[in-house]
């Protein structure tokens, strides 16, 4: 990686904030969406009584939304190399001298920035809305697995890219994998022994479960099925086999 | 040295064949072309040149480095201006420029210097801080070309670098082009299907239909090789006055048209009182003549056996990426 790298990993991480900042509605929309889940739900089932489930709903809930936020815009950062492609940009950053992976670092640290940015606003919210926290080195941890869960849904994401040729297909993607991946991951309700079997071993096979229980566990410190240091180290593997993937597929794609 | 070279280059799209088995080179410092028609495989290969598709089969290099395996190194020696549209339209027409520097590791002093002059050349200076989705069809353009002349690589490729442009913008870049490349010893390639553009700037031309190269020399040879006059004619029986034609010595590349026929002849002028009299006694009238310098029309017709201008002459001129119209000005010369 040399100095030449280094400048357009900066540069791609800048044209990501200046796009964002610019698109003052998907600040919004990124933001209000998350909320409105937090708000809803959060007061909505703040009544229902869950087995197993030790404090308030609200609490339970937190850390699936943020997890969820991040994987949302993450997955869209991925996935805006279709937009790249067809404006025709992405040819002008393929042609210029420097490498295929720091093309794929700078747009995963600017998705990952802007993610994060998104992250901590939700995480700020739900404190203030009396989450609580267990202590600073959990708080420490919980960023970790915020910014690798970033990671690899922008790898996801990129992935996701590489296999499709327009926009056609993205919908539908949402809708197949992401809702599913969503509602498995425990960020709604907790998944115990209470649930029926194969709907707990769906739940243990989806990776965002691993997440959504780690930033639990560190975070609030209740309610997490594994010890936060054991879904971390599950979600680092993870994140390198998505984030190897995604730049491999990057790199043989055409423009 | 060559910069380009290229052994059976081809590249497949299913069944489609674009680009079919083409080996050509190009010199260091020269200005080479492109001529073709729409979908005649240009575009395709600049892609293949400049590492953004693969080749199906054969390979090339570009200043030594093969495009197969050295695909990183081919990067650092080459700059491209695509056909389509490749700016960042959320951004300002100067941060596109900053992105591309930076992005070709120009130092700032440099790229102060150089985004000020590119700017200026294209007339987009005070447009700067404009963001680029505001400006029209025209701007972008000059945008771009500005954006590829901005760090000097060993080799600049030029995909219709010129289209949609108005004259004066068109005449202010080719000068540009030409200086580029002889101040700076650029080695330029550049594809076209303006006549009038491949004729003005190109030391060398390869004339490129169905992605296969028909004939490939210096703009002049190739005129010469169509004779040093040619003759326009229309008259009332254009088949029987062919076939007495063709069996004059002095008559070569005759060629049929919808209406007329064209003739390549040498001393154009002398000639048509003699092909009045050969008229005259096969009962022929001939109803309007025309001589002139062979154009480089005429030379993609004699070696496709069409003319550039016959093609989709009613498709429109816009930008999208198939359906332009094929247009050229008719060179006086």
């Amino acid at each position: 990686m040399n100095q030449k790298d280094l400048q357009a990993i900066y540069m791609l991480w800048l044209r990501q904030m200046k796009r964002f900042l610019r698109a003052k509605s998907r600040v919004l929309s990124t933001i209000v969406q998350p909320l409105f889940f937090l708000f809803i739900l959060g007061f909505g089932f703040n009544i229902a009584v869950f087995p197993g489930m030790q404090g308030s709903y609200i609490n339970f809930l937190a850390p699936g939304i943020i997890a969820m936020a991040i994987l949302f815009s993450s997955m869209f950062t991925g996935v805006s190399v279709l937009w790249d492609k067809q404006s025709g940009f992405l040819q002008e950053v393929l042609v210029a001298p420097v490498s295929r992976l720091s093309i794929v670092i700078g747009r995963t640290i600017g998705g990952a920035t802007i993610a994060l940015f998104q992250g901590f606003i939700i995480m700020i919210i739900a404190l203030i809305m009396g989450v609580p926290i267990v202590d600073l080195q959990g708080l420490l941890l919980t960023v970790l697995i915020m910014v690798l869960l970033s990671f690899t849904a922008v790898g996801f994401g990129l992935i996701i890219a590489s296999k499709m040729r327009d926009f056609e297909g993205f919908q539908s993607i949402m809708s197949l994998i992401l809702m599913p991946l969503l509602f498995l991951s425990s960020a709604f309700f907790p998944v115990n022994d209470s649930l029926p079997r194969w709907l707990q071993i769906l739940s243990y096979c989806d990776p965002l479960f691993y997440m959504i229980d780690g930033i639990r566990g560190s975070l609030t410190g209740v309610n997490n099925v594994l010890h936060p240091l054991i879904d971390l180290g599950i979600i680092l593997a993870l994140c390198i086999i998505i984030m190897g993937l995604g730049t491999y597929f990057f790199n043989k794609s055409e423009a | 040295m060559n910069i380009i070279e290229t052994e059976n280059l081809t590249k497949k799209f299913d069944d489609f064949i674009a680009v079919d088995h083409i080996t050509f080179s190009v010199e260091k410092g020269e200005i080479f072309g492109f001529l073709g028609p729409n979908g005649a495989g240009k575009t395709t290969t600049i892609k293949m040149l400049t590492t953004l598709l693969y080749p199906s089969e054969g390979s090339a290099s570009i200043a030594g480095f093969n495009i197969l395996n050295q695909r990183a190194s081919v990067r650092e020696h080459i700059g491209v201006v695509f056909q389509e549209p490749a700016l960042d339209t959320e951004l300002t027409g100067k941060e596109n420029l900053d992105f591309h520097s930076r992005m070709y590791g120009l130092s700032q002093d440099t790229r102060k210097k150089r985004i000020t002059q590119v700017l200026t050349l294209v007339d987009l200076l005070d447009k700067k801080d404009v963001l680029v989705k505001n400006y029209s069809g025209g701007m972008k353009r000059r945008l771009e070309i500005a954006r590829g002349l901005m760090h000097s690589p060993t080799v600049l490729f030029l995909d219709e670098p010129t289209l949609g442009l108005d004259a004066q913008t068109r005449r202010a870049i080719w000068e540009y082009i030409k200086q580029l490349n002889k101040d700076e010893g650029t080695t330029i390639f550049l594809t076209t299907h303006y006549m009038d553009e491949a004729d003005f700037l190109c030391d060398r031309i390869g004339i490129i239909d169905h992605g296969k190269i028909l004939v490939m020399d210096t703009v002049d040879i190739l005129k010469k090789s169509v004779g040093h006059d040619v003759i326009m004619l229309s008259c009332s029986d254009n088949e029987a006055l062919q076939k007495r034609l063709e069996k004059e010595p002095w008559v070569s590349n005759i060629t049929p048209h919808a209406s007329f026929l064209t003739l390549g002849v040498e001393r154009g002028e002398e000639k048509i009182p003699t092909i009045f009299d050969i008229a005259r006694t096969i009962n022929v009238s001939i109803s309007s003549v025309d001589v002139r310098k062979p154009t480089l029309d005429d030379v993609f017709l004699y070696y496709t056996g069409r003319s550039m201008r016959e093609q989709n002459p009613e498709a429109p001129r816009n930008r999208t990426k198939k359906s332009r119209g094929f247009h050229l000005r008719r060179r006086k010369s």
